[in-house]
């Protein structure tokens, strides 16, 4: 990296994007990349602690086997709740809409991204979509599952589907909307010298991520707007009694929502890289297969929804294709985890925070991952689908996974988007109360469902109460850990101290910019002459 | 307390070993592979911590041997967890030709079983062990799924059509029956009990409960002569409708000049959808019998439809029609 932009691009201390204009209108009209950033944490920070409201609900009402705290009715809303909050309002956009918009255009060099403008409107298209929510909540919910299986969701249920329906269409849009912007700027604004091999892998895993929202986004659109259609004007698509087919809804279904279940985990795994590449002080131990196992898992993710679907009646044989094609995605996954292994071996390694949450991410991600291959495997998959052990499986990729990266970045990169540095010790602490909380949440659950405890019950057998028990002791410790960011973060605006431009001795171009960065990112464009991850010509930051 | 926690379901099926087995496999190559990132993570980060801020590690960029190695070694484990899986699958979904059917319907939310015998239970399910049991399984309404974790056996149950599962119990007992596929309010409700019975407990609970009842194809057979179905599908003379007799699993010529193998969806879709496939050298006359007949009616006219095979001469050669058929076509 050209290091004579660090000193010649530093603005006077309060010409930075934060203090570039104040009041409510500079915020909602803004179309800086990285007001637009935090405008999304804001938003789906709200959305987390609904979502996180609903799990508390259902993990207390699953303490004991019967139906004692809320009716059925309500338990069947708050899971559907629950999970659409958090996956179309949560992970989906997490990463993504808030690092990935912050620092996708400072990695590479650029002011902005391509399309401004269109990066606001994807964020008001979010709020919108997330409004409509909301009032579904107020008309009394949803009970569809977040899958929205038909012929219930389209015909039998007496719930708000419709509003439903539409609310996830048009989050959707805010979804392609980021995806298209990411794919033209990492195209066409990458700075001189930083050609495709010297990209952050941040960069290469938010460039698969949203080839999958392009591709795979339109087609969720499409079903719910045809689950929309027959329920709302009769038309016969998916239930049998109107001439429709019900398991043609779960094709069209899941070849959106398996390959989303990467948009989750694959800016996480680029978030991953950076990370473990700044606190072992190495690049990146095979750049080139971890760059490129992002694009396979983009792929092959796209070719293997029929997993879902190995009880459903599909074919012995399509199941078979199924199977086979999800063995072959866990292989670049596998080899993501051993190249970080490797990042570590003669490193130089230490235990900051985002640090922490790596190695949380490398136990949590390696089970979730694991697990997969019993869902994978056919004979297996029969038995234990629909149960708890898909619930403990999925949780483990999505929030031991997903989320352990969105923590990890979201304190690797908070002194540069806050100017402000944390305090360590909470921070250290609060990652091992979410560890500990996490694995108790939900190890048990694998126990319970090879134990036979179909998901989605809101009463079950006495026999499987212990497993419950420990779960939701878990969901409060992790509850716990959860909220200590919420303070020693906000603590942090207002008391903690100025962080320097590099506060880890991390490469990459971000980090050549004063904390926080100045409005338009760099006076002169940089120039790259270096791989990414170059730490053996790392210098001292002087401080 | 403790030592009484289960982590195994009973051991119930014919299949229910093999999949544990295939559950210890998968099991045991995560547990190693698990400890084996751990340990290199955990040995890595105190080997190598920093030890001074000056550090300044030698960049590795890579080795293609290793990478091989970890990409080979998982695809060759993959492909046989992919292997025994399928294997399992087929098996599982491949129900032995000998053994006895049991018809389900599924409906919000209950389980409605009906026994060739003319048997019928609620959310209760009797089958004799070590004899293997073929369900043949439709909804009234939403999808459920037929779920016996003793015996490892799922399978989803929709509406407008037959989908089948097999199980062979060998361990008398009552077992756990739930519906596994979220289907409204009272989803969590929609469950029973699986009793496999030695085989001569079976017959007498068979006989106790069927004594008063007609069987399922006397049952279909008081409906087929209720909706005057014999009076166009005659055996004799110049019918207006095709011949039942022998039509099970027989292969027919239709209108279109595809031949379809007349199976139980067959039949069911014959007498609903008439016109949807139409036998070759008749007309569309029959008029559909939708909303006249329930999905246990249809499983009863269609058992009917199956008993007339063993009437005829060459039931026992059945597929014969069917062979000759394709032969022609193939021709």
């Amino acid at each position: 990296m050209s290091n004579t932009v660090a000193a010649a691009s530093r603005p006077e201390p309060d010409n930075n994007y934060l203090t570039a204009g104040y009041g409510l209108k500079s915020w909602l009209l803004t179309t800086d990349h990285k007001r637009i950033a935090i405008l999304y944490l804001i938003m789906i920070s709200v959305f987390f602690v609904i979502g996180g409201l609903f799990a508390v609900l259902i993990r207390l009402e699953l303490l004991t086997p019967a139906g004692d705290l809320v009716s059925s009715d309500t338990y069947n809303k708050l899971f559907t709740l629950h999970g659409l909050v958090m996956i179309f309002f949560f992970l989906i956009p997490s990463i993504p809409a808030v690092m990935g918009n912050f620092l996708i255009p400072l990695m590479i060099g650029a002011r902005d991204l391509a399309f401004p403008r269109i990066n606001l409107l994807s964020w008001y298209v979010f709020a919108i979509g997330g409004m409509t929510t909301f009032a579904v909540v107020l008309f009394g919910g949803v009970d569809t599952g977040w899958t929205f299986y038909t012929p219930y969701s389209s015909t039998y249920s007496k719930t708000a589907v419709g509003l439903t329906a539409i609310g996830v269409f048009i989050t959707g849009f805010s979804s392609i909307l980021t995806g298209l912007n990411f794919v033209v700027t990492i195209h066409k604004m990458r700075a001189p010298g930083l050609t495709w091999f010297r990209l952050p892998l941040f960069v290469w895993a938010h460039y698969a991520t949203s080839l999958i929202m392009l591709i795979g986004t339109p087609v969720v659109a499409i079903t719910i707007l045809l689950v929309f259609l027959e329920r709302v004007f009769g038309v016969g698509i998916f239930d049998p009694a109107l001439g429709g087919d019900p398991v043609l809804f779960q094709h069209l279904f899941w070849f959106y929502s398996h390959p989303a279940v990467y948009i989750m985990i694959l800016p996480s795994m680029g978030v991953i890289s950076e990370v473990v590449a700044c606190f072992s002080r190495k690049r990146i131990f095979g750049y080139g297969f971890v760059a490129f196992s992002s694009l396979a898992i983009a792929v092959l993710g796209f070719l293997i929804w029929g997993h879902h679907m190995f009880t459903s009646g599909q074919s012995i044989f399509a199941g078979m294709v199924f199977s086979i094609l999800t063995m072959l995605v866990a292989i670049p996954s596998a080899v993501k985890v051993f190249n970080w292994t490797a990042t570590m071996y003669k490193g130089s390694i230490s235990y900051e925070t985002p640090m922490i949450y790596v190695f949380g991410f490398l136990g949590l991600f390696t089970v979730g991952g694991l697990t997969g291959l019993f869902l994978g495997a056919l004979g297996l998959d029969v038995h234990v689908h629909d149960t708890y052990f898909v619930v403990a499986h999925f949780h483990y990729i999505m929030v031991g996974g997903a989320i352990m990266g969105y923590l990890a970045a979201l304190h690797f990169w908070w002194p540069k988007i806050t100017g402000k540095l944390y305090s360590e010790a909470w921070a250290k602490l609060s990652a091992i109360i979410i560890f500990i909380g996490f694995n108790l949440t939900f190890f048990p659950q694998f126990l319970v469902g090879y134990l036979g405890m179909p998901r989605r019950y809101h009463v079950y057998p006495d026999e499987f109460q212990i497993f419950q028990v420990l779960s939701t002791a878990g969901a409060s410790i992790l509850a716990i850990g959860y909220a200590f960011p919420a303070f020693y973060l906000t603590w942090s605006l207002f008391r903690g101290k100025a962080a320097p431009a590099n506060p880890w001795n991390a490469k990459g171009l971000e980090w050549t910019v004063p904390s926080p960065p100045p409005k338009h990112n760099f006076d002169t464009i940089p120039v790259v002459e270096e791989e990414a991850y170059d730490y053996s010509r790392l210098e001292e930051e002087v401080v | 307390m403790l030592s009484n926690i289960q982590i195994l379901p009973e051991v119930a099926s014919t299949m229910a070993g093999k999949v544990d087995a295939l559950y210890f496999f998968i099991t045991a190559v995560s547990v190693f592979f698990f400890l084996l990132v751990m340990l290199l993570v955990t040995f890595f980060a105190i080997r190598f911590r920093r030890r001074s801020e000056d550090e300044r590690p030698k960049p590795i960029h890579g080795s293609l041997k290793l990478e091989l190695l970890w990409t080979v070694i998982p695809f060759i484990l993959g492909m046989a967890m992919f292997g025994w899986g399928a294997v399992l699958y087929f098996d599982m979904f491949t129900p032995p030709a000998e053994g006895m059917n049991v018809y389900v319907v599924g409906k919000q939310w209950m389980w409605k079983i009906q026994h060739p015998e003319g048997n019928r239970e609620i959310n209760e399910l009797h089958v004799p062990v070590g004899t293997p049991v073929k369900l043949i399984m439709t909804s009234e309404d939403v999808i459920h799924s037929f779920f016996v974790p003793a015996f490892r056996m799922k399978m989803d149950v929709l509406p407008g059509r037959y989908t089948t599962a097999w199980f062979e119990a060998t361990k008398p007992g009552k077992y756990h029956l739930f519906c596994a596929e979220y289907c409204g309010t009272k989803h969590s409700q929609m469950t029973g009990s699986v009793y496999a019975m030695e085989p001569v407990d079976y017959q007498d609970w068979l006989a106790r409960e069927s004594a008063a009842t007609l069987s399922m194809a006397q049952a279909g057979e008081q409906l087929y002569n209720q909706l005057g179905c014999g009076t166009c599908h005659a055996q004799e003379g110049d019918p207006r409708g095709p011949s039942l007799y022998g039509l099970h699993g027989r292969a027919v010529e239709l209108l279109t000049g595809n031949a379809i193998t007349a199976d139980d969806s067959y039949i069911r879709e014959s007498i609903l959808l008439p016109a949807a496939k139409l036998v070759a050298g008749y007309g569309p006359l029959m008029p559909t019998y939708k909303g006249q007949v329930n999905e246990e009616e249809l499983l009863r006219l269609v058992a009917y439809i199956k008993s007339l095979n063993l009437d005829t001469e060459d039931s026992t050669s059945e597929p014969r029609g069917g062979k000759e058929l394709e032969e022609q076509r193939n021709e």
